[in-house]
């Protein structure tokens, strides 16, 4: 069962990269990044996930003799969702400013740099 | 001494938070000298911490989570004299590119000055970092901020452009680099430099740890512009402010190397064979100065020439690197820090042509700007620097690492030489054309961006050049000299390259403490065939300038006729299209994997 989110995780990694290889409109680009980025955290979680473990919360009424997940991907995965959040904002903002300046988001016509 | 550690991080940043919260009541002047001040204090904190990291590794738990029986989940910083040197070099580039900004820089408002004062922070502390996920975090915020820097000027067409194709590139390999410490903590159960290299110790490598080396390694090596993922490397340099460029070529790019180096040096160096690794980065490292070298001569934009010329001399470090050794490693130590003034400097003052003439198209500059001011002397000093000309920095890394890569293949002395030849022939070329208005004007293709006219970067033309521009200029270019002229730097880079392949040396310090001698420390400074071939390398860069300004007659131009159409070729492939460089990007991911697997 674990393989299959490893195998998910990874699937969306390269669908999200194929997407940005394909895309003809700037927003979906960066869309298909943070599908990229998804697969991340599929694959992260899975790697702490443990059948019939709760989450890893510990108070002084809780029994500490139970399993948990390993909370330490979880705060990976965390920390990477804040990361995407900001540069999925900043690519955003660069696509609105792309738009008013060279009049379209399509990669296929964007021509200022080359060689 | 520890306590220095985190300082030399948080520092910047709560300035730079100050500057944010008092933007409204600081006058431009205040600012300016507080992040001055501010990049110089963290580089006599980093150059006191890599003085101190020469009598043994400083390793600073954070909030006192120690180990406990061989786990933690604290963070650790471990401070060696390769990684605090980086974290120098950083600080002392940032306080040079803010003097060169100091007033002039027109649509700086405080968010670049606080947007550069996290780079800085987020390189110091990537340089320290002594656990995967900390310099993954720490990798991150770098590139946000490099996105933001290189995006700044949101009023042109080009850096929006520039800005994103280098955030969605670099943010992919990222992600990449997290998979892979993904895959180590599945199998290992540790983030730990050292706690993961304890725990791999010498297993068979398997395909799960090839697989995670691979996927970790890329992302550094997308940073490091390694071809075929170096795509991102020439519009980001061609768009972003001059002061970032200098960050950018100087110590960001070098930054992916570094983490390479260690990652290697301390976690798979017991597990992978030395003779796969050297190979694989070796011809990872031929086709990037290769590559580099050809699209540098045939650029005539000033910025994005000097870009390729990064992009070439990235590659001879690799191969530097890839000798796996005490004496490769101390000579790629030495070039990077020569590279990094001459080149910054060259960046500088390509911005004061941008600022006076509004234009970086070589065609367009010929014979502007006349040899009577420093500037155009300047130029071409330190082309000849970078052709690797003695005794300046660049012509000493660059006989080290030839020396120490000519010892297992002989040839690669040859492909410094012409390297260092054809990028130094290339900035002569322009500097000769714009300054003493040799040659004719180069005609251009349709496949390249010309930089004819550009925005200034200033609030007008500016009349003269500034002194605060002057200064910066001359500092990084006699940085450049020192490197070089000095003989304790170059040792202490042999010393600091002799502690980072210490693997057993940094697993046992940071676990248990215990302080090992280190083994044999490369003793390097100039040879009489390093001089020699440096000058052959000089002597041949200003014959390709000559040689690019001459008009060749006809009987010589047909021989290389056919050459055209794969030049042509090539500038092609530079497309500038995202979705272009993502694929790239993955062709060289399966490139190393099938690399390191064979």
């Amino acid at each position: 069962m674990q393989v299959f989110a490893y195998a998910v995780g990874g699937w969306l990694v390269l669908v999200g990269a194929a997407g940005i290889v394909r895309s003809h409109h700037l927003v979906h680009t960066v869309v298909s990044l943070s599908v990229a980025q998804a697969g991340t955290y599929v694959f992260l979680l899975a790697v702490g996930f443990q059948w019939n473990a709760v989450a890893p919360v510990f108070s002084t009424s809780a029994d500490t003799h139970r399993a948990v997940v390993d909370p330490v991907v979880q705060a990976l995965t965390l920390t990477d969702i804040v990361v995407s959040a900001t540069v999925t904002a900043l690519l955003l903002a660069l696509a609105v400013q792309i738009q008013k300046r060279h009049g379209t988001v399509d990669p296929d016509e964007l021509r200022a740099l080359k060689g | 001494m520890r306590a220095l550690v985190p300082l030399s991080f948080v520092l910047p940043v709560l300035v730079g938070c100050v500057v944010l919260a008092f933007r409204r009541w600081l006058p431009r002047m205040v600012t300016d000298l507080l992040c001055v001040a501010t990049a110089a204090t963290v580089a006599g904190c980093t150059g006191l911490l890599a003085h101190a990291a020469g009598g043994g590794r400083i390793v600073e738990w954070m909030g006192g989570f120690t180990p406990h029986r061989g786990y933690s989940v604290g963070i650790v910083l471990v401070v060696d004299p390769l990684g605090a040197g980086a974290a120098c070099l950083a600080a002392v580039l940032t306080g040079c590119a803010l003097l060169y900004g100091w007033r002039y820089l027109s649509d700086a408002g405080e968010h670049y000055h606080v947007l550069m004062l996290l780079f800085l922070a987020a390189m110091v502390a990537f340089a320290s970092a002594g656990d995967l996920f900390t310099l993954f975090v720490f990798f991150e915020l770098m590139g946000a901020v490099a996105y933001a820097l290189t995006g700044m000027r949101i009023e042109e067409p080009e850096s929006v452009q520039g800005g994103l194709t280098f955030g969605v590139v670099n943010s992919l390999g990222a992600y990449l680099t997290l998979m892979g410490i993904g895959v180590l903590y599945a199998r290992y159960g540790q983030l730990g430099l050292a706690q993961l290299g304890a725990a791999i110790g010498a297993a068979k490598p398997d395909p799960a740890l090839v697989a995670a080396f691979c996927l970790v390694c890329c992302g550094f090596l997308v940073k490091a512009a390694v071809v075929p993922m170096h795509f991102w490397l020439a519009d980001a340099h061609a768009v972003a402010p001059t002061p970032v460029c200098v960050l950018f070529s100087g110590v960001m790019v070098e930054l992916g190397l570094y983490a390479v180096t260690r990652i290697y040096w301390v976690v798979f160096a017991t597990a992978l064979p030395v003779a796969t690794i050297g190979r694989t980065l070796l011809v990872f490292g031929v086709l990037t100065a290769l590559l580099g070298a050809v699209m540098c001569v045939s650029q005539r934009h000033l910025k994005r020439l000097l870009a390729y010329s990064t992009v070439a001399h990235l590659g001879l470090f690799l191969v530097g690197v890839s000798t796996l050794n005490a004496d490769g490693l101390a000579g790629t130590a030495v070039y990077v820090l020569g590279h990094s003034g001459v080149k910054a400097a060259l960046f500088l003052l390509a911005g004061i042509l941008l600022n006076r003439y509004r234009s970086v198209d070589e065609a367009y500059l010929h014979g502007r700007a006349g040899l009577r001011s420093p500037v155009g002397w300047l130029y071409l000093l330190a082309g000849l620097a970078l052709a690797g000309v003695p005794p300046f920095g660049p012509g000493l890394g660059k006989a080290l690492t030839e020396e120490a890569a000519g010892a297992g293949h002989p040839w690669l002395v040859w492909l410094f030489v012409a390297v260092s030849a054809l990028t130094g022939g290339a900035v002569l070329r322009t500097g000769l054309r714009i300054f003493a208005g040799l040659g004719e004007p180069p005609g251009g293709g349709d496949e390249e961006t010309t930089g004819r006219s550009e925005e200034s970067e200033t609030t007008g033309p500016v009349r003269g050049t500034p002194v605060t521009m002057l200064v910066a200029t001359c500092l990084l270019l006699g940085g450049g000299l020192l490197v070089g002229a000095l003989p304790g730097l170059a040792r202490a880079c042999g010393r600091a390259a002799a502690a980072a392949i210490d693997t057993l040396g940094y697993r046992d310090e940071v676990l248990h403490g215990t302080l090992r001698p280190l083994a044999e420390v490369p003793d390097s400074y100039w040879s009489a065939s390093g001089v020699l071939l440096g000058l052959l390398s000089a002597a041949l860069a200003v014959g390709v300038a000559l040689l690019a300004l001459a008009r060749l007659p006809e009987r010589l131009r047909r021989p290389l006729r056919p050459l055209e159409p794969v030049l042509v070729g090539l500038h092609r492939l530079h497309s500038g299209h995202v979705g272009d460089y993502v694929a790239w990007l993955f062709l060289g991911t399966a490139a190393l994997a099938a690399l390191v697997a064979w």
